[in-house]
C-alpha cells in the first residue's frame, strides 16, 4: 500500500541532501569540538560553519546563533533563560503570552508562574487565532520583561504579525521571543526584518534531523542557562555538541529558506483547492484558522458529530497519515486548547482533522484523500447518536459569546 | 470467540515472557512492542466490523424495542446509547443495538459489549446489570492505560436501558437505584466506579480521573470525588 504522509506539522523527513551532509560525522568525523587535536579541530570547523551557515541564512551574526537539544529545549531555555536573568537584575516579573502556544511554552510560563513568581499574561485570540494587538500592547506592564508568542501555528496554522508585535515590543522595552519551529519552510526567518530579540526554530520540522534546536540570541540580551556542563555554546548550553545533527540542521534550513518562496505558492494553491473540495464533498465542517493567513500546507477542518481519532484510525487503514486535536489523540482528557480558543463549543474540537503538506505533497495524493475521507465521515457519522449542524454550532457560539458578555457585564 | 482462545492459548505459551515485559514499558506507560496496531486484535476487529450497530432509528425501526438507554456528551467526546429488546418471560436480552460518538476504543466497546449480552442466546437482565467496564476490557484484550475510561460508558448505558425496561414493562420496584451515588451528573459515574478505579491503584484524583474520565466535565463534583477516594483507600488500604 502506498503511504500517503500528511502530517508534516507534527515531523518531517530527513532531505537526502541533509543526510549526507550528515554522514561523515558519525564515523569519521567524530571529534569533540573541544579537543586539542586534528579530530577535534575537525569537529569544531564543521560546529563553525554551520554556525556561520545559520546565521547567514536567518541574517544574524554569528554570535547570535545557539544550537540545542530540540525546539522545545530552545524554547524553555529562551522563555526560562530570560525570566530568571531578568529577575535576578530586578527588573520585574511579567511574562506576556497566548492561549494557543505549543505546550513548550505554555508549560513553562506555568512553571515560571507556579514556582517562580511570575505574573503571567495568556492573551485570548480571535475566532481565527489571531491575537488583537491593542490588547497585546493594554497588557503590557512597567515590570514586563518578555513577550513570547508563535509565529504560526502547528495546529491551525494561523500566522501572527511578528513585525508587528516586534515594533510594539521594542516601543515599550520588552524583550521578544518567537516559536518559530512551523515558519521555518515556508516563511520567512530572517531576524533583521522580524526584529525579534529571540526565536526558536528546529530541525524536525524543516527536513532536518531530530533532535537539534536552534536558539537566535539577540547580543545583550539577558539571559541565563538552564542547562549546566562544560561550558559549550558560550556557557549558554552544556553538553558536548552533536555535530551531525547541528550540520544537517544547517543543511536543512538553508534549502528550506532558498526554496521557501516557490514552495509557498505551490502549497497554497494545494492547500486552498483541498479544502474548497473538503467542503463540497462533506456537508457540516468547519474550518479552524485563518483562510488567508495561515500556513500554505495547513488544513484544519472539523467534521461535527464524530470523533477524530476514530476518522485517522479509518484513513490510517488506507495509509493516509493526518492528525486530530480530539481528547483521544492526546495525553490529557481535553480536546485541543488551540481550537478551544478560536471560541468553538468541545464537540467541534473533538472532531478536528488535520492535514499538513509537505515537499512530496501532490494533487494526486490528495484527490485520492479526497475520494476516501467522504466515505469514512459517513460510515462514523451513521455509527453517532449524535447529529449535529452547522446551525447547531452556531447557535451554541452564541449562546457561549452572551454568557461571556454577561459574565463580565456581571 | 474462537479468535479469544487462540490468542489466549498463545499467550500460555510464553507466559513468563508476557509478565516481565510488564516491568519495562515505557515512561508513557504505553507499550507497542509485539503489537501491529494501536490496540489489540480484538478492538481492531469490532472497530472494523461493528456487531449489532442500529442503522435504521425511524419510528418503525425503534418499535421492536422496550428498553433504551444513553449517557454522556459530545463536548465530553463520548455518547453512547443503547436499543434493547428483552423477552419478558425468560428475562433474556434477545437484542442490544447501539450507536456510539467517540474514539476507536469506544466504538469497539460498545460492539463487544452488545455481544457480550446477546450470545448464547441472551444475558439474563440480573447478569447483564452486574457487567463492570473491567468485564468488557476482559474481553476486548485490554485496552492502553490512557484509553480506559472510553471504556466506562458502556456498562451505564446498558444499566440506563434496562431501567428503562423496567419502566416501560411497569416493573418500577426492580427500577435500580442500585445503591449506587450518581458523582458526575455529566457522564453518570457512580460512587461505585470511582471504588472500582481506587481498588485497581488509582491514588490520586489523576489517576482515579484518567480511569474513569470524571470531574472532566462535571467540574463541581470534583469535591466530593476526592472525599471519596480518601475514603475508599482508608477502607481498602487502611491509608489515608
Amino acid at each position: 500500500m502506498k503511504e500517503i504522509y500528511l502530517d508534516f506539522a507534527a515531523t518531517t523527513f530527513v532531505r537526502p541532501e541533509v543526510k549526507e551532509a550528515m554522514e561523515p560525522y558519525f564515523t569519521r568525523e567524530f571529534g569533540n569540538p573541544g579537543s586539542m587535536h586534528s579530530s577535534g579541530l575537525h569537529a569544531k570547523q564543521a560546529l563553525d560553519y554551520a554556525r556561520e551557515k545559520v546565521a547567514k541564512t536567518i541574517n544574524s551574526r554569528i554570535d547570535e546563533v545557539y544550537f540545542t537539544g530540540s525546539g522545545t529545549e530552545s524554547i524553555n531555555l529562551a522563555v526560562k533563560g530570560v525570566a530568571r536573568a531578568c529577575k535576578r537584575a530586578g527588573k520585574g516579573n511579567h511574562i506576556i503570552t497566548s492561549r494557543i502556544e505549543h505546550h513548550a511554552v505554555m508549560d513553562s510560563c506555568k512553571d515560571l508562574e507556579k514556582n517562580e513568581g511570575f505574573r503571567i499574561t495568556y492573551l485570548p485570540v480571535d475566532k481565527f487565532g489571531l491575537i488583537n494587538l491593542e490588547e497585546l500592547e493594554k497588557a503590557i506592564a512597567p515590570e514586563t520583561i518578555l513577550i513570547t508568542l508563535m509565529y504560526a501555528n502547528n495546529e491551525i496554522g494561523t500566522i501572527q504579525q511578528i513585525a508587528e508585535i516586534a515594533k510594539i515590543a521594542k516601543k515599550h522595552n520588552v524583550l521578544f521571543h518567537t516559536d518559530a519551529c512551523q515558519a521555518g519552510y515556508e516563511l520567512s526567518v530572517n531576524v533583521q526584518e522580524l526584529g525579534v530579540d529571540l526565536m526558536t526554530l528546529n530541525g524536525s520540522k524543516i527536513y532536518g534531523p531530530k533532535g537539534v534546536g536552534m536558539l537566535f540570541v539577540k547580543k545583550g540580551t539577558p539571559i541565563v542557562p538552564i542547562i549546566h556542563g562544560g561550558g559549550q555554546e558560550g556557557g549558554l548550553r552544556s553538553g558536548t555538541e552533536n555535530i551531525a545533527g547541528i550540520v544537517g540542521f544547517a543543511k536543512a534550513l538553508e534549502i528550506c529558506q532558498n526554496a521557501r518562496e516557490k514552495e509557498a505558492k505551490r502549497l497554497t494553491k494545494l492547500r486552498d483547492y483541498f479544502i474548497k473540495e473538503l467542503f463540497k464533498r462533506i456537508p457540516d465542517i468547519m474550518l479552524n484558522g485563518h483562510p488567508v493567513q495561515r500556513l500554505p500546507n495547513n488544513v484544519n477542518v472539523s467534521i461535527l458529530s464524530i470523533e477524530g481519532e476514530a476518522v485517522l484510525l479509518k484513513l490510517n487503514e488506507f495509509g493516509i497519515y493526518a492528525s486530530s486535536g480530539s481528547a483521544c489523540t492526546s495525553h490529557d482528557l481535553e480536546p485541543s486548547h488551540v481550537v478551544l480558543a478560536t471560541g468553538v463549543p468541545f464537540e467541534v474540537a473533538h472532531g478536528s482533522l488535520r492535514f499538513t503538506f509537505g515537499i512530496t505533497t501532490n494533487k494526486k495524493q490528495l484527490e485520492f484523500v479526497l475520494k476516501a475521507l467522504p466515505p469514512i465521515v459517513k460510515e462514523l457519522r451513521n455509527l453517532s447518536p449524535v447529529k449535529l449542524t452547522l446551525k447547531d454550532i452556531e447557535r451554541e457560539i452564541e449562546k457561549q459569546k452572551a454568557l461571556a458578555a454577561s459574565v463580565k457585564v456581571g | 470467540m474462537g479468535k479469544k482462545k487462540k490468542i489466549s492459548k498463545k499467550s500460555k505459551a510464553k507466559p513468563a515472557k508476557k509478565s516481565k515485559a510488564l516491568h519495562f514499558q515505557s515512561p508513557d506507560g504505553i507499550t507497542t512492542l509485539g503489537q501491529d496496531w494501536f490496540y489489540s486484535p480484538t478492538v481492531k476487529e469490532h472497530f472494523f466490523k461493528p456487531r449489532n450497530f442500529l442503522t435504521n432509528t425511524s419510528k418503525t425501526g425503534l418499535k421492536q424495542f422496550n428498553g433504551t438507554g444513553l449517557i454522556g456528551s459530545a463536548a465530553c467526546g463520548d455518547v453512547m446509547r443503547l436499543w434493547i429488546k428483552v423477552d419478558p418471560q425468560t428475562e433474556k436480552l434477545k437484542e442490544c443495538k447501539w450507536q456510539t460518538f467517540g474514539c476507536g476504543s469506544a466504538i469497539a466497546s460498545t460492539s463487544m459489549l452488545s455481544v457480550m449480552v446477546t450470545e448464547n442466546g441472551g444475558m439474563k437482565v440480573e447478569e447483564a446489570l452486574k457487567i463492570t467496564p473491567q468485564d468488557i476490557l476482559k474481553r476486548l484484550g485490554g485496552l492502553p492505560a490512557r484509553k480506559i475510561h472510553c471504556s466506562v460508558l458502556g456498562d451505564k448505558a446498558l444499566r440506563a436501558a434496562i431501567n428503562d425496561y423496567f419502566r416501560q414493562s411497569g416493573q418500577l420496584e426492580r427500577v435500580r437505584g442500585e445503591g449506587k451515588k450518581v458523582i458526575d451528573k455529566v457522564l453518570g459515574i457512580t460512587d461505585e466506579d470511582i471504588e472500582h478505579a481506587v481498588l485497581e491503584g488509582a491514588k490520586t484524583f489523576e489517576e482515579v480521573q484518567h480511569k474513569t474520565k470524571v470531574g472532566v466535565h462535571d467540574k463541581a463534583c470534583v469535591p466530593e470525588v476526592m472525599q471519596l477516594i480518601h475514603y475508599y483507600r482508608r477502607k481498602h488500604f487502611n491509608e489515608d
